[in-house]
């Protein structure tokens, strides 16, 4: 009802998509967090709040769809939702932010205080090694955790040059595939956009099932687990966000690339498009950052 | 409403003032830091009084000119706008200057900090580790360790005993050490992050488990100096106060001696059957000092965090269970294993008081596990195994 | 506010009507006044929620002795009323007040992501639910302090606990998509000619404000992510047996919580230029400073949050540090506490209720500002950390700071709102009894902590006993004296009060007040023309 104000700039009518996302949102944790605690119906709260929450985005990405369709967006509503996406991007990346800090916390201060480094700045006191930890050498990657009796360490570490560096090499191809489907929407090419697109996705499946199998070699051959001291847990919870996120990405490809089977872009009206090629490219520029401090430094 | 206020505002200033004549039975309020007793202190001191007086002359400065101008340019008195509002100059100005009090101020902070850090060359070494909710203090070179819990009497806490004069900062062992010596401390902890302070000394260090952070002191003047825990660590954060009694080296060697000695002299005999009488006694008062603080003296606990012991599943049924839990504790939880902490007489006497407490004998209702007498060679056996368990 | 709306009758809107229809209305509303008002109205009733734990608080603490709470129920009272005020209270009261004056401030029809701007807003109801369920579960209520720190709220954490944290992911997904929509609003809805040097200095403060939220909401999600998987999933990130530390949840939280306070603060400072500036029926003196030391102090808050760790044991070279960076904010904020004042010299003063407020602000702030900057001085903090000369600080700089400033801004602005004026004599009292009983309550908490009183204690020693009688008392006045706002604002929204023009206060300038009183539905449907 909003729409035919005076004002040029598209206003929605009132939704009730944000309030039944809330309500989802709370189920979900609610669910969740009774999950978490045993609680038998916890997993049915959390997964119709999942349900719900997707029956939500798809209401409501429905709704913007059929609105850009019918060409309510000027340029201007475009750029507000450019500078939305580009600083939700930013946001993801103070999120992985709190994890890389952790990682380089870890192995910049505590584990060489922990195993007694004297010639760090950043250890407090000596005496945490020479009182509490004798037995603990400072190394990374950690094998022998301080206290083995409760937390076991690895056997083995994820070597660098292995899988990771082929999936390292499947995103890097993926972002060059995807800037290939962008250019196939600039210049109008539906077929150049389909394929390129399709490459993508495939790439991201590859990325996905070559992590799943990273992630049974090391619980199953290397005994690395989340239970396995500081280097476990710093590298499933980046490798495991990061994973997630890919598969976020995944899905929003083929997202696009129904949307773009369906011809819903044009070379000047491709803003859901590229939207998620940011996203894309933000997953690959964190899976180089994970590579270097995770896997291989 | 003008004429309301100055009514109103002199109530207020009669009420507190009647507070004040009230309440001046209890002992005297401090306004402002202690200059305590250490180096430390004296330079915490001295920085703190320079960066007030630097807080309250700039303060006295802006407020004065805020004040003048509120007063001056009303528009009630027919004050017109200027038409200013741009000073390039004036900004800079004002901005460089409290740039150099900040430099004037972090000079001498700077320095300060730099000795603080200096742990080097101590005479006594001391580690510190916070328990819920106690201290422990291990002097290292001496071998002395033991720990240091609240002594205030529960009825105090609960308003059914008029209060002593060192309510809540009383415990039953303080930390004894040597005036004109430095004294190394390493603080640590068990559980959760307590923090060791005491203000006289001028240290406030957290204790962090797992790790240690150091601090030290050497005290000018013997007498006793308290402090409390500073870093909310649970429930009884409020309850745990540290003692410090400063002595001269002599009476502190004096005191070593007897510590030591009195550990070698007298080998408990844990062979030595105790009567119930007995245990139920000395028990009583070992549960009001360890355990009280947590299970409650009525047995009745927290829960759901701590349980009650009265008519508790554990406590009336299978003894060795009892013991096992006392001695090694409930890893994760609260329940701290108390075998470093007490001997077997000790938890001998506990556990048979805790069987028996509360209705804890009552074996037609709990069953005929219920009660019982524990001795301290059954203890003595019980972590002996537990020991052993541990190396396998 | 919502009769106030309702009153206009726009020809373009109508408002639904029934039940449902106005039920609808709120539930659904795309419009950044109404997201406003119920941005307001939650915080309001925060307010007295948290206000009341506050009110348990200062009671138990009267006398020395257990007499009223449980020294467990009074640690659940602490850390909901640090996360209540904090998250409950001021943010979403800063947000309402973007929501309301952003748009109109800088000429655009609403903001400019409308369902997102409803989302945000819906999600914090649905996340304090979650957060006040725990006092219902078996078993505490969060009992570690507003700050959780890792191992208390980890290993030895209640149940509830993974509540707190759930409910913190909602409240920081609500304050990130409200950022964003903050962000968008500003950089791409203003009216032509609008450049971002003429924006009102609210408007910027909230800009700035807003590159906060999106720098550190998303490390509190990450800290709390941590913190559930140190609790369920076996990880070891604040477990020194498994290579962790402790101390490492200090710096993720405090990375956040630092920039935290200013994000608090920083509209506040908004607020009270456009009120110093109207009061004093002259232009802000020093726009371009003011707008400088904002960008600074943000930009500073990034690189100070350790001097909340000062006696944790962190290294030499890491405490300089962080000592230096957090003195330098003296700077900046210097600058905009005499930019104020300049603004005030040779002006033509009135003392309007917003006015006085912005003026007790300007005394009271700079004063919690000189306790900051003692705090920040290592050594003296290893004697002020973690006492109540701690919460005497932050207590000054929150309430005279952000709470005084949001009164101000209520007080400014319904009249703009509602169409019709508040009732001066009330505010008059309210601020009068307000001002007072805060320096009863929180000035003699400095005489507390020096003397050695620690922080977050439910039973003291007998030297503390006076001053903390005398807070006790100051803490009830003041919050009996806010029901005088609320019952000022409620008469005023339900059209009590004269009416007013476009322009309600004489020397107010800014596109808000060459809009009509209240305002029509969409602030500015047809961009209005920037002179000057
Ligand atoms: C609105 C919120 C707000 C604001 C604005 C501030 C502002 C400041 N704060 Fe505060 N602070 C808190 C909220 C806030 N704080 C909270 C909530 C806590 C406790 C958290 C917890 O533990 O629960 C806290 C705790 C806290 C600590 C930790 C104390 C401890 O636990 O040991 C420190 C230490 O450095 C500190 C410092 C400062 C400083 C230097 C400023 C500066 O920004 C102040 C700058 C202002 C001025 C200095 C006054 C005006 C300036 C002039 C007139 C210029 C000239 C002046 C000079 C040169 C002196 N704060
Ligand atoms: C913006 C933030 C904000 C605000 C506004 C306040 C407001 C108040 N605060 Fe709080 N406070 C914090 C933020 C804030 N606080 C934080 C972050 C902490 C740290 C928590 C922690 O340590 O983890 C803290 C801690 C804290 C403590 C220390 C607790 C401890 O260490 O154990 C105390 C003690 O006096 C206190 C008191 C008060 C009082 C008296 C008010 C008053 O201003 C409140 C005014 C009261 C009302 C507005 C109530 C109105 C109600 C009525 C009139 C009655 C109606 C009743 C019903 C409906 C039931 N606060
Ligand atoms: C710091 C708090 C604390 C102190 C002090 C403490 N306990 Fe406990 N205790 C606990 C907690 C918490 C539990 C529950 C552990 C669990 O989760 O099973 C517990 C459990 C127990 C149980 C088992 C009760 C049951 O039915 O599960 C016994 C018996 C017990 N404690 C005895 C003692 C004795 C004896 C002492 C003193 C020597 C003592 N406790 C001191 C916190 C404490
Ligand atoms: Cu131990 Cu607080
Ligand atoms: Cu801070």
């Amino acid at each position: 009802m909003s729409h035919d104000t005076k004002s040029s700039y598209y206003l929605p009518a009132p939704s009730h998509w944000p309030i039944l996302g809330s309500a989802a949102l709370f189920c979900t944790m609610f669910g969740a967090a009774h999950w978490l605690h045993g609680n038998s119906y916890g997993p049915y709260l959390f997964a119709l709040g999942i349900a719900v929450l997707l029956f939500m985005v798809f209401g409501w990405f429905g709704a913007v769809i059929k609105e850009s369709l019918a060409g309510f967006y000027d340029k201007q509503v475009d750029h507000s939702y450019r500078w939305g996406m580009v600083w939700f991007i930013f946001s993801e990346v103070m999120f992985f932010g709190a994890f890389f800090g952790a990682l380089f916390y870890a192995r910049i201060s505590a584990i060489p205080e922990l195993g007694g480094d004297t010639t760090s700045i950043f250890t407090a006191s000596t005496l945490t090694h020479y009182l509490i930890w004798p037995n603990f050498t400072a190394h990374w990657p950690v094998l022998h955790n301080p206290d083995m009796a409760v937390f076991a360490g690895p056997k083995q570490v994820m070597e660098a040059w292995g899988l990771p560096a082929i999936n390292t090499l499947i995103l890097l191809t993926s972002g060059a595939t995807i800037t290939w489907a962008h250019w196939g929407v600039v210049k109008d090419k539906r077929k150049h956009v389909l394929w390129g697109l399709l490459f993508t996705v495939l790439l991201g499946i590859s990325f996905l099932i070559c992590q799943a199998h990273e992630y049974i070699t090391a619980y199953e051959q290397y005994q690395l687990r989340l239970d396995s001291g500081i280097y476990g847990t710093t590298f499933f919870m980046l490798t495991g966000f990061h994973g997630l996120h890919v598969t976020l990405g995944t899905i929003m490809l083929i997202v696009i690339l129904i949307r773009a089977y369906l011809n819903h872009f044009n070379p000047k009206h491709h803003f859901a498009f590229e939207a998620v090629s940011w996203y894309w490219h933000f997953v690959d520029v964190v899976w180089l950052f994970l590579f270097v401090f995770v896997y291989w430094l | 409403m003008k004429n309301n206020f100055p009514v109103f505002i002199s109530r207020i200033c009669l009420l507190l003032g009647s507070w004040f004549c009230i309440s001046s039975a209890y002992a005297e309020s401090r306004i402002n830091m202690p200059q305590g007793v250490t180096p430390m202190s004296h330079d915490i001191y001295a920085l703190h009084m320079m960066i007030f007086w630097i807080c309250v002359s700039i303060g006295v400065l802006v407020f004065s000119v805020l004040i003048y101008s509120l007063i001056k340019f009303r528009k009630s008195k027919g004050a017109v706008p200027a038409d200013f509002h741009e000073h390039t100059v004036v900004e800079i100005t004002w901005a460089v200057i409290p740039f150099l009090i900040l430099v004037a101020m972090a000079i001498p902070a700077t320095k300060v900090l730099m000795r603080m850090d200096n742990t080097d060359d101590a005479d006594v070494t001391i580690k510190i580790v916070g328990y819920q909710w106690k201290w422990k203090y291990e002097y290292l070179d001496q071998g002395i360790s033991y720990f240091s819990n609240l002594s205030t009497p529960v009825s105090q806490l609960n308003n059914q005993a008029p209060k002593n004069e060192w309510y809540l900062l009383e415990v039953d062992r303080p930390l004894v050490v040597p005036i004109h010596q430095k004294i190394r401390f390493l603080v640590t902890a068990n559980d959760v992050i307590h923090s060791w302070w005491v203000p006289a000394l001028g240290i406030k260090r957290d204790a962090i488990p797992g790790y240690i952070h150091e601090s030290w002191a050497r005290i000018e003047k013997t007498g006793t100096y308290r402090g409390q825990c500073a870093e909310l660590c649970g429930v009884n954060h409020g309850f745990m106060p540290i003692v410090v009694e400063a002595v001269t080296p002599e009476a502190f060697a004096a005191w070593v001696q007897q510590q030591t000695a009195g550990k070698t002299s007298l080998p408990p005999d844990i062979k030595k059957e105790k009567s119930q009488a007995e245990l139920l006694k000395q028990g009583e008062t070992l549960y009001t000092t360890h355990c009280a603080i947590c299970h409650k003296p009525e047995g009745t606990g927290m829960p759901p965090a701590f349980p009650a012991l009265k008519g508790s599943v554990i406590a009336t049924g299978p003894v060795k269970n009892h013991i096992a839990m006392v001695l090694n504790g409930k890893p994760g939880t609260a329940m701290q294993a108390f075998k470093e902490q007490l001997s077997d007489e000790d938890i001998a006497a506990i556990v048979t008081y805790e069987r028996h407490a509360w209705g804890n004998d009552d074996t037609p209702r709990y069953g005929k596990e219920a009660g019982g007498t524990v001795q301290a060679a059954q203890v003595a056996s019980q972590r002996a195994e537990s020991t052993h368990e541990k190396l396998n | 506010m919502s009769t106030a709306v309702n009153d206009v009758h726009e020809h373009e809107h109508e408002h639904p009507e029934g039940f449902w229809g106005v039920l609808g209305r709120w539930l659904f509303t795309t419009n950044h006044k109404d997201i406003g008002t119920l941005y307001l109205w939650l915080s309001f009733i925060m307010f007295f929620v948290g206000g009341a734990m506050a009110l348990v608080i200062r009671a138990e603490l009267f006398q020395p002795g257990a007499r009223i709470v449980s020294p467990e129920f009074f640690n659940q009272m602490t850390t909901l009323h640090g996360l209540i005020m904090v998250f409950g209270v001021v943010m979403p009261a800063m947000v309402g007040l973007a929501n309301w004056q952003i748009p109109m401030m800088i000429g655009a029809p609403d903001m400019a992501l409308p369902r997102l701007n409803n989302w945000s807003f819906w999600i914090l109801p649905f996340a304090f639910s979650l957060l006040m369920s725990t006092f219902f579960m078996s078993g505490p209520a969060p009992d570690f302090g507003w700050t959780f720190y890792a191992p208390l709220s980890t290993t030895y954490g209640p149940k509830s606990t993974d509540f707190m944290i759930f409910s913190i992911h909602l409240m920081g997904l609500s304050s990130i998509m409200g950022a964003i929509n903050v962000i968008a609003t500003i950089f791409n809805m203003r009216a032509p000619g609008m450049t971002l040097m003429k924006m009102p200095i609210f408007v910027w403060s909230w800009l700035v404000t807003a590159f906060l939220l999106l720098g550190v909401m998303p490390v509190l999600a990450g800290a709390v992510t941590m913190m559930l998987a140190d609790r369920h999933f076996g990880t070891s990130f604040f477990n020194a047996a498994g290579g962790g530390d402790p101390i490492l949840f200090q710096h993720v939280f405090w990375f956040f919580g630092h920039p935290e306070v200013y994000i608090l603060i920083m509209p506040a400072f908004g607020v009270i230029s456009e009120v110093v500036s109207t009061f004093s029926r002259k232009k802000i003196f020093g726009y371009r400073f003011m707008i400088y030391a904002i960008v600074a102090i943000a930009l500073l808050s990034f690189i100070v949050w350790a001097h909340h760790m000062f006696t944790a044991g962190i290294p030499l070279v890491t405490e300089l540090f962080f000592m230096y960076a957090t003195m330098l904010v003296a700077v900046p904020t210097g600058v905009k506490v005499f930019n104020w004042v300049a603004t005030i010299f040779k002006g033509s003063i009135s003392f309007e209720a917003p006015m006085l407020f912005a003026i007790a602000f300007l005394f009271l702030f700079t004063m919690g500002g000189f306790s900051g900057l003692m705090l920040s001085i290592v050594p003296a903090d290893y004697q002020y950390q973690d006492t109540y000369f701690v919460v005497a600080h932050f207590h000054y700089v929150l309430i005279p700071g952000s709470i005084f400033a949001i009164m101000a801004a209520i007080y400014y602005w319904l009249p703009k709102w509602t169409g019709h004026m508040y009732n001066e004599t009330m505010a008059k009292w309210h601020f009068w009894l307000t001002v007072i009983s805060i320096n009863i309550t929180f000035f003699p908490m400095h005489f507390l902590g020096l003397a050695g009183m620690p922080r977050r204690i439910p039973d003291y020693a007998l030297q503390f006993t006076d001053f903390n009688r005398i807070a006790t008392i100051g803490a009830f006045i003041f919050g009996f004296s806010q029901l005088l706002f609320l019952i000022n604002v409620v008469r005023t929204v339900r059209g009590h009060g004269p009416r007013v023009g476009a322009k309600v206060w004489e020397g107010a300038h800014g596109l808000e007040w060459t809009l009509p009183s209240p305002p029509p539905y969409h602030s500015f449907t047809v961009p209005p023309e920037i002179k000057n």
